[in-house]
C-alpha cells in the first residue's frame, strides 16, 4: 500500500466533491440549518422567559431540544454519507472508470483506502462544521453550553464515519443505489435495536437485553450514538434521571460509552473496510 | 529474434461459465527490444503499460488535462518532464485546443482520443489498445491509425485487439485469430494469407518466358493469367515487362487473400 497513491485518490475524490458542488451543498446546508436551530432555540427561550419559566428549568428544556436536534442530524448525516459513498467505487465500476485507472500502478485497495480517507475528510468536515456551529449558536442564543462539546461532535462524526464506510464496502459489490439504500436501513436498524435495549432494562428484560448488547457490538453505530448524548447532557439531568424508568429514555445515557468500546468502535471501521477490499479484489471488472 | 513483450502460455480466463480465453498461447514481440519481464499484475511492470480499454469513461468532472495529470501521477512519471509530456500526448491525438475542456462535454470520437492520449503517456514500452478505432468515422479511423504509427515508431510495442480486421492489415506486423479463446492462427501477415499472386487479363502476350523471371506462370479457366510469388512492390514492373513485350492489359489483380477471407474460413463452423 503506497501513502502516496492513496493521497491521490483521496485528493481526487475531494476534487470530485468540490467540482459536483456537494461540498458547496453541504456548506449551504450547514448555513441553514445553523440559522434555523438558532432561531427556533431563540424563540423558545424567549417565550419561556417571558412566562417567568425559571433559568435552570430553561437550561434542561435547552439540553434535551439539542439532543433531539442532534438525533436528526445524525440521520441527515448518516444518509449523506451512504449516499456519498454507496457510488464512489459502484458508479466508478459501472461507468468504466477503473479499467483505465486500475490499468495504471494502483491497487485495488489503495483505491478504495483513497477513496474512504477523502470521504471521510469530507463527512468528518460537515459533521464538525455542523454540529459545533450549532452547539455554539445554542450557546449564544440561551446560554447552555454542554458539558462535552468536543466529545458529542467527536461521537456523531466517527458514527457518520462508521455508515459511510459501511456503504463503501457495500458499494464494492452491489449498485449504487442498493448500497446507499441498505446502509441507512442498517443505520435505521442499529438505533432501533437500541430503543429496544432501553426498554429492556427498564423491563429488566434480561435476555433481550444482552441480545440488544451483543447487536450493539456488531453494529456500533447506535452505541457512539450514546456518546453524543452523554455529551450534550448537562449534569443535573444526570442526577435527576435516576431509576430504570429513566433508562427506557432512547435520548438519555447515564455513562460515557466504555474506552473499550469505542476502542472496538475503531476496530469495526477498520474490520468493515478491510472486508471491503476483500470483496472488491474479487470482484470481476 | 527479438525477445517478446507479451508471451502468454495456457492463459485462461473464464467468467463464471463463459470461457472468454481457453489456453491462449501468442507472443507480440517488442519494438526495440525492450522486455518487460514480469508479469502484468506486478506493479512496476504496469508503470510501462498503455492501456486502452474498450468501454471506458473518464471522469466527466475533470478536464483532459487533468485526466492525464492523474493518469501521470498514477504511473509515477517524473515530475519534471510530466508537463511537457502531457502537452506532446494532446498535440499529437489533436486535443491541444480543448485541454481546459470537461471530458464530460467530449464526443464519443474525443473521448477515444483521450483515451488514446493517456495510453501513450510517458512512451511504454507496451501499449494495449482494444478496439481503438470502434465508433469512429473514416477520418477519425485514419488519424488513430496514424496516431499508432508514431507510437510503433518511437519503440512501444502496440498490442491491437479489434474486429475490423482491415485495421489490423494495416497496421499489424504479426496476427493472432482467437476462436472459442483458442488461438486458430498467428504468424506474420505473409505468412498468414500467403504469397501474393498477380493475376492478369492480358491479350497479345508472345509465349516466350517473359515473365518467368517474376514467378511460376499459369492461366486459369476463365482465360486470367496467374504469376506467383510477386511481391507487391514488384507489380509495376510485372506490368512494365508485359507491356515491354507487346501485351495489351485489360486488369491487373495484385490482391492476396484478405485477413478477412481468411478470418471467415478459419472461424466459420463447416457446413454439415
Amino acid at each position: 500500500m503506497s501513502a502516496r497513491r492513496v493521497l491521490v485518490i483521496a485528493g481526487l475524490t475531494l476534487r470530485e466533491m468540490a467540482r459536483r458542488r456537494v461540498l458547496w451543498v453541504l456548506l449551504g446546508l450547514v448555513v441553514v440549518s445553523v440559522i434555523l436551530v438558532g432561531w427556533g432555540t431563540e424563540r423558545l427561550v424567549t417565550l419561556a422567559r417571558a412566562d417567568r419559566v425559571g433559568e435552570a428549568e430553561i437550561r434542561i428544556g435547552v439540553s434535551q431540544v439539542l439532543i433531539l436536534i442532534a438525533f436528526m442530524f445524525s440521520y441527515v448525516l448518516a444518509m449523506s454519507a451512504a449516499f456519498l459513498a454507496a457510488p464512489a467505487i459502484a458508479s466508478d465500476v459501472e461507468t468504466g472508470t477503473v479499467h483505465a485507472m486500475l490499468a495504471r500502478p494502483l491497487r485495488r485497495a489503495e483505491l478504495l483506502v483513497g477513496r474512504w480517507l477523502g470521504l471521510s475528510i469530507v463527512i468528518g468536515a460537515y459533521a464538525a462544521l455542523s454540529g459545533l456551529l450549532a452547539i455554539a449558536v445554542v450557546a449564544l442564543v440561551s446560554g447552555h453550553v454542554p458539558p462535552h462539546p468536543f466529545m458529542a461532535v467527536g461521537y456523531l462524526t466517527s458514527e457518520a464515519v462508521a455508515v459511510l464506510t459501511v456503504a463503501l464496502t457495500l458499494g464494492t459489490r452491489l449498485p449504487a443505489m442498493a448500497a446507499g439504500a441498505i446502509s441507512v436501513v442498517v443505520f435505521g436498524v442499529g438505533w432501533f435495536v437500541g430503543v429496544l435495549g432501553n426498554v429492556a432494562v427498564a423491563f429488566n428484560a434480561l435476555t433481550l437485553h444482552q441480545a440488544t448488547e451483543a447487536f450493539r457490538l456488531l453494529l456500533p453505530t447506535d452505541g457512539l450514538w450514546r456518546g453524543v448524548i452523554y455529551g450534550l447532557e448537562p449534569p443535573i439531568v444526570l442526577l435527576m434521571s435516576v431509576g430504570r424508568t429513566a433508562e427506557a429514555n432512547p435520548f438519555f445515557a447515564p455513562d460515557p460509552p466504555p474506552v473499550a468500546f469505542t476502542a472496538w468502535s475503531v476496530v469495526w471501521v477498520l474490520l468493515v473496510l478491510v472486508a471491503g477490499i476483500g470483496l472488491f479484489r474479487r470482484r470481476e471488472l | 529474434m527479438t525477445t517478446p513483450a507479451i508471451e502468454t502460455s495456457g492463459l485462461r480466463k473464464a467468467y463464471g461459465r463463459t470461457v472468454a480465453l481457453d489456453s491462449l498461447d501468442i507472443r507480440v514481440g517488442a519494438g526495440g527490444g525492450t522486455v518487460l519481464g514480469a508479469p502484468l499484475g506486478d506493479l512496476d511492470t504496469r508503470r510501462r503499460i498503455g492501456y486502452l480499454p474498450e468501454l471506458f469513461r473518464y471522469q466527466a468532472w475533470l478536464s483532459a488535462r487533468e485526466v492525464l495529470a492523474l493518469h501521470a501521477s498514477l504511473a509515477g512519471l517524473d515530475r519534471a518532464g510530466r508537463r511537457a509530456e502531457i502537452d506532446r500526448v494532446l498535440a499529437l491525438v489533436g486535443l491541444a485546443d480543448r485541454a481546459g475542456d470537461r471530458t464530460g462535454g467530449f464526443s464519443k470520437g474525443m473521448q477515444q482520443r483521450l483515451g488514446l492520449a493517456t495510453a501513450l503517456l510517458g512512451d511504454p514500452a507496451l501499449v494495449i489498445l482494444d478496439e481503438p478505432t470502434s465508433a469512429l468515422d473514416p477520418v477519425g479511423r485514419d488519424d488513430v491509425r496514424v496516431i499508432i504509427r508514431e507510437a510503433q515508431s518511437r519503440g512501444s510495442a502496440v498490442l491491437l485487439n479489434s474486429h475490423l480486421l482491415g485495421e489490423v492489415e494495416r497496421l499489424c506486423d504479426r496476427v493472432a485469430i482467437v476462436n472459442k479463446g483458442r488461438v486458430v492462427a498467428a504468424g506474420s501477415l505473409t505468412d498468414l494469407l500467403g504469397e501474393t499472386a498477380v493475376r492478369l487479363q492480358v491479350d497479345d502476350l508472345p509465349p516466350d518466358g517473359t515473365l518467368d523471371a517474376f514467378g511460376p506462370v499459369e492461366r486459369d479457366g476463365e482465360g486470367w493469367l496467374i504469376v506467383r510469388g510477386v511481391p507487391g512492390d514488384r507489380v509495376p514492373e510485372l506490368v512494365a515487362a508485359v507491356v515491354g513485350a507487346g501485351g495489351r492489359i485489360h486488369a491487373v489483380d495484385p490482391g492476396r487473400r484478405s485477413l478477412e477471407d481468411l478470418f471467415l474460413d478459419l472461424v466459420r463452423e463447416p457446413k454439415a
